[in-house]
């Protein structure tokens, strides 16, 4: 999918400024988990399932999205010396916000994940975009990164989460999808299995960039 | 002196504002928060009792610092469930709800948290598993693992998990048969 889509649109995935380039870059040139190796605490602790992985990419999602659309709007007002605090109480209230939604709305999830969730407070990706892109960037292109990182890096967790579930549990969501007579090679869903499975899908995504390369 | 109170003023503002939203989302999640935990503790309560048409958490005893659920059919009381934890699984703790009734035999368990070996002590949480301790009471069972000596199935590559867990419910039986006549009063009616 991400080859295909990269493909059909060389010319507005090349243009930095353009909205859809500050969307995509997050998703595959920028991913945070692949490209940047960015955010692994909770990278490797809840991919244990695909479930979990969509869960915490889209906890992190919405508080990325929110966190950059205002950290974009406030940033000609914050003096350049208490930036960095300032940041750090509109992530942790956007955190301290899915926290309490999700605990109301999604019990189960919200206990999957437990301490996870409010520790998205010190995912450096967060921290890293308001940084790096929301607080010299308009308020859409903003967005447009949070939510482009925010989207690459469900994709990555739940990615991780599938291929541990699957190998470890011998299920996909829950489904059982290999049968019975499939052993689940356990070590993948203990903490092992997050260590070699990010280090084989790393290996590949960087066989797959310096293909790209070569072509070019 | 102007910056200064440029960044009290901007940082103080900020807090503020972040302040006041997030009371307001306290607010409005504080009743759908405590409805999602209540529905958590019936549905583990409803596991481990006998059928019940009262609403046990609204009808819970703490004797010694326990509590109790107590399940109630027509007004008398059937059975209780309560919890039984140990810090000795292999993972950290290992807590459990346990439904007794009013003879002291245990009508169900359910795992509520731990934190073993998937696909190894994490498998002390299944309902196979646990469908051993149904019926047995303190009297009519010797509970320890039976690599111990005792009654109860240990998992094969997983001792410590079981013996956490036999353990944990001896204790709480025990703890259960001295609350007993506090939790159910004479008379079946209390």
């Amino acid at each position: 999918m991400k080859m295909g889509s990269q493909r059909e649109r060389p010319t507005s995935a090349q243009k930095p400024g353009s909205l859809f380039f500050e969307f995509w870059k997050g998703i595959a040139s920028e991913n945070p988990v692949f490209r940047l190796v960015l955010g692994m605490c909770p990278t490797l602790a809840v991919t244990t399932e695909a479930v979990n992985g969509i869960g915490m990419g889209l906890a992190t999602t919405f508080v990325l999205l929110c966190s950059n659309a205002v950290v974009s709007l406030i940033r000609s007002v914050i003096p350049a010396k208490v930036r960095i605090p300032a940041y750090i109480v509109v992530i942790a209230s956007f955190v301290t916000v899915v926290d309490l939604v999700m605990n109301a709305y999604a019990h189960d999830l919200h206990k999957a994940l437990g301490v996870f969730i409010p520790l998205i407070v010190v995912n450096c990706i967060i921290l890293g975009r308001a940084e790096a892109f929301a607080s010299k960037h308009g308020v859409a292109a903003s967005m447009a990164d949070g939510l482009g990182m925010g989207l690459g890096f469900t994709l990555s967790l739940t990615l991780l989460g599938s291929v541990r579930e699957v190998l470890g549990n011998g299920t996909w969501f829950g489904l059982p999808l290999l049968g019975s007579g499939f052993s689940p090679v356990i070590v993948m869903i203990l903490p092992p299995g997050a260590f070699i499975t990010l280090g084989l899908l790393l290996a590949g995504m960087n066989r797959w960039g310096a293909l790209r390369i070569r072509k070019t | 002196m102007r910056d200064m109170a440029r960044m009290v003023l901007v940082l103080t503002t900020v807090c503020v504002v972040a302040a006041l939203g997030l009371a307001k989302v306290y607010d409005l999640t504080e009743e759908p928060i405590r409805q999602a935990l209540r529905e958590e503790l019936l549905r583990g309560v409803r596991a481990v009792l006998p059928p019940f048409d009262n609403a046990p958490d609204q009808d819970a005893r703490v004797v010694d610092g326990r509590t109790y659920y107590v399940g109630r059919k027509g007004g008398r009381a059937v059975a209780a469930a309560f919890e039984a934890a140990s810090p000795e699984g292999y993972g950290g703790w290992i807590r459990a709800l346990v439904g007794v009734d009013r003879e002291g035999r245990v009508t169900g368990v359910v795992i509520l948290q731990h934190a073993e070996t998937p696909g190894l002590g994490a498998k002390a949480a299944d309902p196979g598993y646990l469908a051993q301790f149904r019926g047995k009471s303190l009297q009519s069972a010797n509970w320890a693992v039976k690599k111990d000596g005792g009654d109860f199935d240990q998992i094969t590559g997983a001792t410590i998990t079981p013996r956490a867990l036999v353990k944990a419910i001896r204790e709480a039986l025990e703890a259960f048969e001295a609350a007993k006549s506090q939790i159910f009063t004479p008379g079946g009616e209390g």
